[in-house]
């Protein structure tokens, strides 16, 4: 690809960063840097291709496999992590909601 | 199916992605729609590992299922048996694999050119991005160690500084540079193996060093900051390999991280220069007099029983409370809960107020609370509680210091002068709750604990909690 369609995208991808989080409640700020985190591990497409190159080269084997090892435990664990603590946050009571819910319909 | 297809199909598919992803990471920011976000940024991720399996450069896929299966569980196996209290370390720690993984990618993708498997169109760009590649990977890998280990209690939290250490930085920080340079420029394959070996090593030690003087303290910010580092790894790499999908998911992640670090600083009111280089709370002593006299404090602690908490409690109309990293430490969450509960049982309103900064994560009393089944409703930011402090009846600190310190508002000399605080000090009585009468993480002498209408509530936040909760008990049974 090329370099200047990267820098295009990449300076578009920036300013949709700072869009995206500027106006967030602090209360979701540990899921969020949590999620983002898990994001960062898209470092894992390169890891594949480095990993399952096979140009029989036993370094770049070696390397790409523990690339794609570190960034899977990234991947998994910060999405797990996050689904963890999300799930955490509720509203008051949902159940006692639920059932005044039921109760008025 | 020929190259050229394939490559339309891949990118495509990397389109939808980084679609999914921006979507993803927009909803993570809503309360009502965050879980959901999670859900599709992961499917986008999904999504873009099977794409690159597609890829026509793949053609091994033994080490890749072997990565990929090896990874899964062990994440898996993090995920689940984390517990809530060790969230900040956790993400610490699962921040370094990707900084690692990015350092990796970018130095196979040294030894393949250099093994005359890859040709680059433009060496000299390459080679810059590898190098960039490694510096911020290696910096964003020991850093997040090193933070991991401090969290853990493996290393002291305290911050580490010793004489010259900003030369000593300055100097890493050169030769760094200095070797990516040469590295760039020169076309020697002797010379480029020792350059890479050099500033690969130089970057992993910068990590280290940049986190040693960092306080306890001061730790949400510098999460946040590596946080954004593994992002720009990731994005480095994405230049380095010319894939577009690990550019844009890579700067998200870097961008949004720069914001989450400035609202971090903001809420301490420092600059980032500041959190990072002044080795916040090294010397406990120079506040406390050192300097002058301006910083004397007067009067004395004055300890308070569980009974006479019940007592102070029980007549409590409105009550505030105030958690702090000591909450963590405890596991006090669900004690606290209950406290909250029974109080509500009794007349009382309870509201929780949350600093952005108290913690070792931003928003970590948030997680801890919501898993103890604290409602949403009844945590109350800082902007919103503190001018209702005057009328609280009672605030209850359990193992805050920092953040309610009036020091911040009253004494110019302070090193957190200036800083916003929930103002504490206002309600007609204060409870702290404290291990022991040493200074917190920061260092400094709370001046909250000398007030007049402040009472210590010595001991494990749990138990002290638990000795006032018994006591409500047993009047509910008499």
């Amino acid at each position: 690809m090329d370099i200047i369609t990267l820098f295009f995208i990449f300076t578009l991808a920036g300013f949709l960063g700072f869009e995206l989080i500027a106006r967030v409640p602090s209360q979701l700020h540990t899921p969020l840097m949590s999620g983002s985190n898990a994001i960062s591990g898209i470092t894992i497409v390169g890891a594949i291709i480095a990993a399952g190159a096979d140009d029989g080269s036993w370094i770049t084997t070696v390397l790409g496999t523990a690339a794609v090892t570190l960034a899977m435990i990234n991947v998994i664990g910060g999405y797990f992590v996050t689904d963890r603590m999300l799930s955490m946050f509720k509203k008051k009571d949902p159940a006692s909601a639920a059932k005044k819910g039921g109760a008025s319909s | 199916m020929n190259a050229a297809t394939s490559a339309i199909l891949i990118n495509s598919a990397y389109i939808v992605a980084s679609i999914l992803f921006i979507l993803g990471l927009k909803m993570l920011g809503r309360q009502a729609s965050a879980r959901r976000g999670n859900l599709i940024s992961g499917v986008a991720m999904l999504i873009a590992i099977v794409a690159t399996l597609l890829d026509h450069h793949v053609i091994d896929f033994r080490w890749i299922i072997v990565g990929l299966v090896a990874g899964t569980v062990i994440g898996l196996a993090c995920a689940y048996w984390v517990k809530m209290t060790s969230m900040p370390e956790m993400v610490a720690l699962l921040n370094g694999f990707g900084g690692l993984a990015s350092l990796i990618v970018g130095a196979a993708e040294f030894f393949r050119i250099r093994g005359g498997t890859v040709l680059p169109e433009r060496p000299i760009f390459t080679s810059a991005t590898i190098y960039l590649t490694i510096l911020i990977g290696g910096i964003t890998f020991t850093g997040s160690v090193y933070a991991f280990c401090k969290l853990a209690e493996w290393l002291s939290g305290r911050p580490i500084l010793f004489r010259g250490q900003h030369i000593v930085n300055s100097l890493l920080l050169l030769a760094t540079v200095l070797a990516g340079v040469v590295y760039v420029i020169s076309g020697d394959p002797q010379i480029l193996l020792v350059t890479f070996g050099a500033f690969t090593l130089l970057s992993l030690v910068l990590g280290w060093t940049l986190v040693m003087p960092i306080g306890g303290g001061d730790m949400p910010v510098i999460i946040s900051m590596l946080n954004s580092l593994s992002g720009l790894a990731a994005c480095a790499a994405g230049f380095v390999i010319n894939n577009n999908v690990l550019v844009v998911a890579g700067c998200l992640v870097g961008t949004s991280g720069v914001i989450l670090t400035a609202i971090m600083c903001k809420a301490m009111n420092r600059s980032l220069t500041n959190v990072l280089f002044s080795g916040f709370g090294a010397a406990p002593a120079k506040s406390a007099g050192g300097e002058g006299e301006h910083a004397t404090v007067e009067g004395e602690l004055k300890p308070i029983s569980a009974e006479d908490t019940f007592a102070v409690l029980e007549a409590a109309r409105q009550v505030v409370i105030i958690p702090g990293y000591g909450m963590a430490v405890s596991q006090a969450q669900h004690v606290v809960r209950e406290l909250a509960e029974i109080l509500e049982q009794n007349g009382a309103e309870v509201r929780f107020a949350i600093h952005p900064v108290a913690g070792r994560m931003p928003g970590h009393m948030n997680v801890l609370l919501a898993e103890a089944n604290v409602p949403y409703e009844q945590l109350v930011e800082m902007d919103a509680i503190n001018p209702l402090m005057p009328t609280m009846d009672v605030a209850i600190v359990i193992g805050a210091n920092d953040v309610v310190n009036p020091a911040a508002a009253r004494d110019k000399t302070s090193p957190i002068y200036g800083m916003p605080i929930i103002k504490a000090y206002e309600a007609r009585t204060v409870i702290c709750l404290k291990r022991g009468k040493g200074t917190g993480f920061s260092g400094l002498e709370n001046q909250l604990f000398l007030l007049p209408n402040t009472r210590m509530l010595y001991g494990d936040a749990k138990g002290s909690l638990q000795g006032v909760i018994s006591e409500f008990k047993s009047l509910a049974a008499s």
